[in-house]
């Protein structure tokens, strides 16, 4: 059944990718419907091979890397269809679902053995830090789509290039906007995570703070996320600088998922 | 019947001749009462515009229609028919379909895909349509045209870059502020490029427009004209900030805004993005600004760029208009074949019928001790055999008419069953459509 799920998951994505890049090279109203539509069709494969997997492990798959990187590449289709509906972007489609269906293969290459969920992770504050972290994870992923595409536009503009990609590229202010919501959603949601991460750590591990590599770079993934909203919000920070700092925090981000390890290991 | 176009545009003949061919709209009842009244044409439809005038006429005779309409032409605006000869085209049948679907659809125009086209010819058959010159054949052909052209705008890109300077800003306006509806458009200096952008920026949308210029008074009254507000040119950089799209067009020598000048601007905006327009000669913006981040600066030169790309993209949109347009007059000219059908059909059973109620007639009346039933029986098997013969020719008459062979068969049908001419009853259609 897991199987059943997962490889209709495969090939829905598969296909929505594939539509999605090819709505860079062509404008069809019929084809932007399609992909969005086949997008939807995956993502709710996924939710629910998610919860097929989580009923037959009796808790949230979110222990090991492979589970990890599932529900990372769920959150983040889930995550760029509701700012599809909302904003119309289907070019930052074709941004986000290669990366989604790239982590969603990786997660396929690792395999993990079915064991007894160790003691250290049966906490509640567990679940709730790793859940709002990849949620967070999801919308930062985003910021940084909207970022790349940001600079890229922005390049066209000043250069005077007005043809190709230029012409599909929604609007400065769009991108502008669509980046400082999900930097809006995403920051909440990493303190949160953070200081559940914490509560876990005393529980577990008996102290708050243990400045382990994750915890640490973790920090450093929050400050960089700070210093961009307060400048968003005090300054009004836009524009090149913006983008690239929103780019430059989610790569310590990457860093901080798949290069750091918790002090502990499970 | 046929469909002829006969006229001249502006590919052939200079607006000196043009505007002497030209039919005013207030007096175009009587052009198209005597283009109708001509020996042979049945319908007919006047379209005169700045940049073409044709004639659409429906006619059995196309040699002798087309000579007609080209006499009309002449003779109803005292020309010499030498002057006017090499300067008009016409077009009949497949040809002249094409042509006016081309026409509709912006094709032929000095821009292509300019909107104007359209709305001028569906005035023009408006006119036709009051002043009855045009009937079944032309309302249907020209409501054709209409819904291909509009074909063609929706299912190609022929129409929708910009091809205009001034729209060519707003369009960049757009990609970069994205919603024009809460951005404020600011003037400097006065100029036509600069006030025909700003128009293009407020239908589009802007909510308001602030205006300076050196001349205090010059800058009220195109304030006023705008619905805006006028600054005085001292306190340029008092209010400078509080436009998202700035126009700028003075007879100044040298540049009035500087890269540090745009960076406090953008400061104070709180790094909102900024859109300038330099239409000056010399230029009014330093060119150092378009590096200051959030601040975009083009010039017309860049414009202009924009144009010309969207120009070539019309171009290479035009051949799948075309490809549309061919789709199209297959459809068309096979429902024109048929027209001649119906009516040869229907004569042809009339004939059949006459003759068979002539003889049942002769049959029953010099029949004594007729049965009962008789008569209705020998009704049935005249009917039955009338039907039984009329088969296989009706069958073929129609198959005709969509192979475009059906001239060929109505004439020979006259003249085999010796039918009256067959004049097609306009109610008859009405009825077939």
């Amino acid at each position: 059944m897991t199987h059943f799920f997962f490889t209709l998951t495969l090939v829905l994505y598969c296909c929505a990718t594939a539509a999605y890049l090819f709505c860079l090279f062509r404008t069809s109203a019929l084809l932007n419907t399609w992909a969005s539509r086949l997008l939807a069709l995956g993502c709710t494969a996924h939710v629910l091979s998610t919860i097929h997997l989580a009923t037959k492990l009796k808790h949230l798959p979110l222990t090991n890397m492979q589970e990890s990187l599932s529900f990372f590449s769920m959150s983040l289709m889930a995550g760029f269809i509701f700012f599809e509906r909302r904003y119309k972007v289907t070019t930052l489609g074709s941004f986000v679902t290669p990366a989604a269906l790239m982590m969603f293969i990786a997660s396929a290459t690792l395999h993990s053995e079915a064991r007894q969920l160790p003691p250290i992770l049966q906490s509640n504050w567990f679940w709730v830090h790793a859940l709002l972290a990849f949620i967070s994870y999801a919308a930062f992923a985003i910021a940084c789509g909207v970022a790349i595409m940001y600079l890229i536009q922005r390049r066209y503009l000043k250069t005077r290039h007005f043809s190709g990609l230029f012409l599909k590229l929604p609007s400065l202010e769009t991108l502008d906007d669509i980046s400082y919501r999900s930097l809006s959603v995403g920051f909440p949601l990493l303190t949160i995570a953070i200081i559940s991460g914490s509560i876990w750590s005393e529980k577990a591990m008996g102290s708050y703070w243990i400045w382990d590599p994750k915890q640490t770079w973790s920090l450093i993934t929050w400050m960089i996320y700070a210093a961009l909203l307060h400048g968003r919000l005090v300054i009004g920070w836009r524009g090149k600088r913006a983008a690239i700092l929103s780019i430059t925090g989610f790569i310590v981000l990457l860093i901080t998922f798949f290069g750091m390890k918790h002090g502990v290991s499970w | 019947m046929n469909i002829i176009v006969v006229g001249l545009s502006h590919k052939s003949a200079a607006v000196e001749i043009r505007e002497k061919v030209a039919f005013s709209p207030n007096q175009i009842e009587k052009p198209l009462k005597e283009l109708v009244a001509l020996e042979g044409i049945i319908e007919g439809v006047i379209v005169s515009t700045c940049n073409r005038v044709e004639i659409y006429a429906t006619t059995r005779d196309i040699a002798g229609g087309i000579a007609r309409v080209k006499r009309f032409m002449a003779d109803y605006h005292h020309l010499a028919m030498e002057s006017l000869e090499n300067h008009l085209y016409s077009f009949h049948s497949e040809s002249a379909i094409r042509h006016v679907f081309r026409v509709a659809s912006s094709l032929d125009s000095m821009v292509i895909g300019e909107p104007q086209i359209l709305g001028q010819i569906k005035t023009s058959y408006g006119y036709a349509a009051e002043y009855k010159s045009s009937g079944v054949i032309l309302n249907r052909f020209l409501h054709k045209a209409f819904s291909v052209a509009k074909r063609v705008r929706t299912e190609t890109k022929i129409a929708s870059s910009a091809v205009s300077v001034a729209f060519a800003a707003v369009e960049l306006a757009k990609k970069i502020l994205g919603d024009l509806s809460d951005k404020t458009v600011m003037l400097i200096g006065a100029g036509e490029m600069c006030e025909l952008a700003a128009k293009h920026f407020l239908n589009s949308g802007a909510k308001g427009v602030m205006v300076t210029n050196r001349t205090f008074e010059r800058a009220e009254r195109l304030a006023d004209e705008f619905g805006g507000e006028a600054v005085r040119f001292e306190e340029l950089f008092e209010h400078l900030h509080r436009a998202d799209i700035v126009l700028s067009s003075t007879g100044a020598p040298h540049c009035i805004i500087g890269p540090k000048d745009v960076e406090e601007v953008i400061r104070r905006r709180r790094f909102k993005p900024v859109f300038f327009i330099d239409i000056a000669v010399p230029r009014d913006i330093d060119s150092r600004v378009d590096d200051v981040d959030n601040a975009y600066l083009f010039t017309v030169d860049d414009l202009q760029e924009i144009v010309q790309a969207n120009l070539a993209q019309r171009n290479l949109e035009a051949e799948k208009a075309e490809e549309i347009i061919s789709q199209e007059i297959g459809q068309f000219f096979k429902w024109l074949s048929t027209l001649e059908v119906t009516p040869a059909i229907v004569a042809l059973r009339n004939r059949f019928d006459e003759i068979r109620k002539g003889e049942l007639e002769k049959t029953i009346s010099g029949w004594k001790d007729l049965p009962p039933d008789a008569e209705k029986r020998l009704e049935s098997l005249t009917l039955a055999l009338m039907n039984k013969l009329l088969h296989a020719p009706t069958k073929v008459l129609k198959q005709a008419g969509q192979g475009g062979r059906v001239d060929l068969y109505v004439d020979a049908l006259r003249q085999l069953f010796e039918l009256e001419a067959l004049q097609r009853d306009d109610e008859e259609l009405e009825l077939e459509e």
